[in-house]
């Protein structure tokens, strides 16, 4: 638990090594929602085989992972299944809308200082930090 | 072909980098937001170590033409904080606070993220392709507003 920042600051160099990589070296800006958007919507239609190939890598890496940890790991996610459809569909409405999630609008945004990017996750967390407070400790249903 | 080999590479990275962060446990994530109780900080490692890198990688864009592979940089960040950007964040973060997952660690945890994991995807895949569809609504609303 006391160990939890130090890989917290290592899985967060190794997020932000990813989006630096595909920056210089695709040079597109590595944003979940965007990627995955792209192809749903068919805006992205024209870059379908690098979004496709970054999905794979991103689910078959960390599963590749998983015997490294000696506990199972879970993702600890709520068994109400009204609060994770409700849940699925405000993310996936809101950062469609708004352009980008914590990776394109938090990690890429933020780090040149770009206005919407710190303006997102400023609106994001509060949002975020709200809904934990109310539907946690208002009114108890996560 | 290239581009798909490093997009790969790119992807098992940031999907690396979120499980060993702690980014897809729900409850670390929630546990960042809860502010009101046993409040983890965490994700402030995860979020200050992955801008690190990447304050390096838009320096040495600016400096370039071209990405390594060729490919046009993207331009200076500009626009302003608009309607859609706010009801959008909005919503995100709503939804984030109530299942803890965001759209990356939803992706990568899909091998062990259960049935819930693939309700939540689903969902979001929906959310996502309603989404044009509303920004066209919210847009026209506007203008009638005027």
């Amino acid at each position: 638990m006391q160990m939890d920042w130090i890989w917290g600051l290592v899985g967060g160099l190794m997020i932000g090594s990813a989006a630096a990589m595909y920056l210089l070296i695709n040079g597109r800006i590595m944003g979940a929602s965007g990627i995955i958007g792209g192809l749903i919507d068919r805006s992205g239609w024209g870059s379908w085989a690098e979004r496709l190939a970054f999905l794979a890598g991103l689910v078959a890496v960390p599963f590749a992972m998983l015997p490294l940890y000696n506990v199972e790991v879970s993702t600890n996610l709520t068994g109400n299944l009204g609060v994770v459809i409700a849940a699925g569909l405000l993310v996936g409405i809101g950062t469609r809308l708004a352009n980008g999630c914590t990776s394109g609008h938090g990690v890429c945004g933020i780090s040149r200082f770009s206005l919407r990017g710190i303006g997102a996750t400023v609106f994001y967390l509060l949002a975020g930090g709200l809904a934990v407070v109310l539907f946690r400790h208002v009114w108890g249903v996560i | 072909m290239l581009r798909s080999l490093f997009s790969f590479a790119a992807g098992g990275l940031f999907g690396a980098g979120l499980l060993v962060s702690g980014m897809t446990n729900t409850e670390k994530v929630q546990g960042w937001l809860d502010i009101f109780g046993n409040w983890d900080p965490t994700l402030a490692f995860v979020l200050g170590g992955a801008i690190l890198p990447m304050m390096l990688a838009w320096n040495l864009a600016t400096r370039r033409a071209r990405s390594v592979l060729g490919e046009p940089l993207p331009q200076p960040a500009r626009g302003e904080i608009d309607r859609n950007l706010v009801i959008g964040s909005l919503m995100f973060g709503a939804g984030w606070g109530l299942a803890g997952l965001c759209p990356g660690p939803a992706i990568a945890s899909i091998g062990w993220g259960g049935t819930g994991g693939v309700v939540f995807l689903l969902a979001m895949f929906a959310g996502m392709y309603v989404a044009p569809r509303l920004r066209q609504r919210l847009d026209t609303a506007a203008l009638a507003l005027r």
